[in-house]
């Protein structure tokens, strides 16, 4: 036998060694099953967490700690994300420059339509969080993009999930791979240690929801979105969905990705499916 | 005599391995390269950690202030700390499934 037939053949072989390891992969692909993954994810908690009703996951760390939900109660009477929530629907009814508004760029005028953010664009193939909505509306008729992680951006999202609480969270995955895709990548950013703490998502908020790093009560995933945006005590301010994940990054030592990138908006998409049926609560107020 | 050679052939050694360890601006220079080179894989991977950021950054003050022993010994730890984070990539492209919930 020639040496190049030689070589041709160990490379077929190798080919066809390499499509064998290949195949278990694509049947994984395949095998992505959201509706699955959020009966698992509510059971995990609904058996943690026994006492619980469905609906308290939605109240973060205050549904863990009987002391703290004291407290909170109190608090509500006077939300420290008034002022936020007050400027979110002055800034929404004022119309651009073009005399539009942002009610224009949303379905039923942006009012009560938190629990259907983000969503999977078929034409962009990509997610579309609220946040990102709201900026790209603000471009299309004009206006600069505001910051994804302060005053501006907290305010709009506070009025417009505040219009939509106690609306059960309504995301949808369309039949389309790369929808599927866009939930198993938010999955695989979820469960995926990073930072040189070597922490995950899951490592605060569904190892240890309910225990304390520092003076602080982790809170559990489930619903935890819901709240958003909210107001920490710890910024002295609102925080978007943008600002939060972007400081759980910087916290465990990783340097954050830029807002709004894929990476973030897979998440909260997968986060947000997972928190299917239970009420939007935002704004909320966090310790 | 006996002792007066000893003790020069001790200081020459001495000298000899102290010049051999005190690292040079060359030494400072191809350490730090290294760490950047190893974090800009890194970034490739979306696994950056802050510390690597700032060891690098400590590494370049103390190069600045002419330190370069110090300045080689930072940016070589900002190197193993930025080839940690890459194996913390590499193998958390499988074993995140490891904490997912069933």
């Amino acid at each position: 036998m020639k040496l190049q037939t030689k070589i041709t053949l160990a490379l077929v072989a190798f080919g066809l060694v390499m499509l064998a390891f290949a195949a278990p992969a694509v049947f994984a692909a395949d095998k992505v099953d959201p509706v699955a993954d959020a009966k698992a994810f509510k059971k995990f908690f609904y058996d943690k967490f026994p006492k619980l009703k469905p609906e308290d996951f939605v109240n973060g760390p205050y549904s863990m700690d009987a002391d703290l939900y004291k407290q909170w109660q109190e608090k509500e009477q006077f939300p420290p994300y008034e002022f936020s929530l007050e400027m979110g629907k002055e800034m929404f009814s004022k119309p651009f420059k073009n005399g539009k508004t942002y009610g224009d760029c949303f379905p039923n005028k942006g009012i009560g339509i938190r629990q259907d953010y983000p969503y999977f664009d078929e034409k962009e193939g990509k997610v579309i969080t609220l946040e990102l909505a709201l900026n790209r509306c603000r471009e299309a008729n004009g206006e600069p993009a505001f910051s994804y992680v302060r005053d501006e951006m907290a305010a709009l999202t506070a009025y417009m999930a505040f219009t939509s609480r106690g609306k059960p969270f309504d995301i949808k995955i369309p039949n389309d791979p790369r929808a599927l895709e866009a939930y198993e990548k938010g999955k695989e950013y979820f469960y995926t240690r990073r930072g040189q703490l070597n922490f995950s998502c899951a490592t605060c908020h569904v190892q240890s929801p309910g225990e304390k790093v520092r003076t602080e009560v982790l809170a559990p995933a489930l619903g935890i979105v819901n709240a958003m945006p909210i107001y920490r005590s710890e910024w002295s301010g609102m925080g978007t969905t943008s600002r939060r994940f972007t400081t759980c990054n910087s916290q465990i030592r990783g340097v954050p990705l830029t807002p709004q990138d894929d990476e973030y908006r897979n998440v909260e998409y997968y986060l947000s499916y997972v928190s299917n049926g239970l009420p939007i609560s935002g704004p909320g107020a966090r310790p | 005599m006996r002792l007066g050679v000893f003790t020069s052939v001790m200081v020459l050694l001495l000298a000899g391995a102290t010049s051999a360890l005190a690292a040079s601006e060359d030494d400072y220079k191809a350490a730090y390269a290294a760490a950047e080179a190893a974090n800009k894989q890194a970034a490739s991977l979306r696994n950056q950690w802050t510390t690597t950021a700032s060891t690098l950054a400590a590494a370049k003050k103390f190069a600045d202030g002419g330190d370069f022993e110090k300045a080689t010994a930072s940016a070589k730890e900002a190197e193993a700390l930025a080839k940690a984070s890459i194996f913390q990539a590499t193998s958390e492209k499988e074993r995140w499934r490891d904490l997912e919930i069933r």
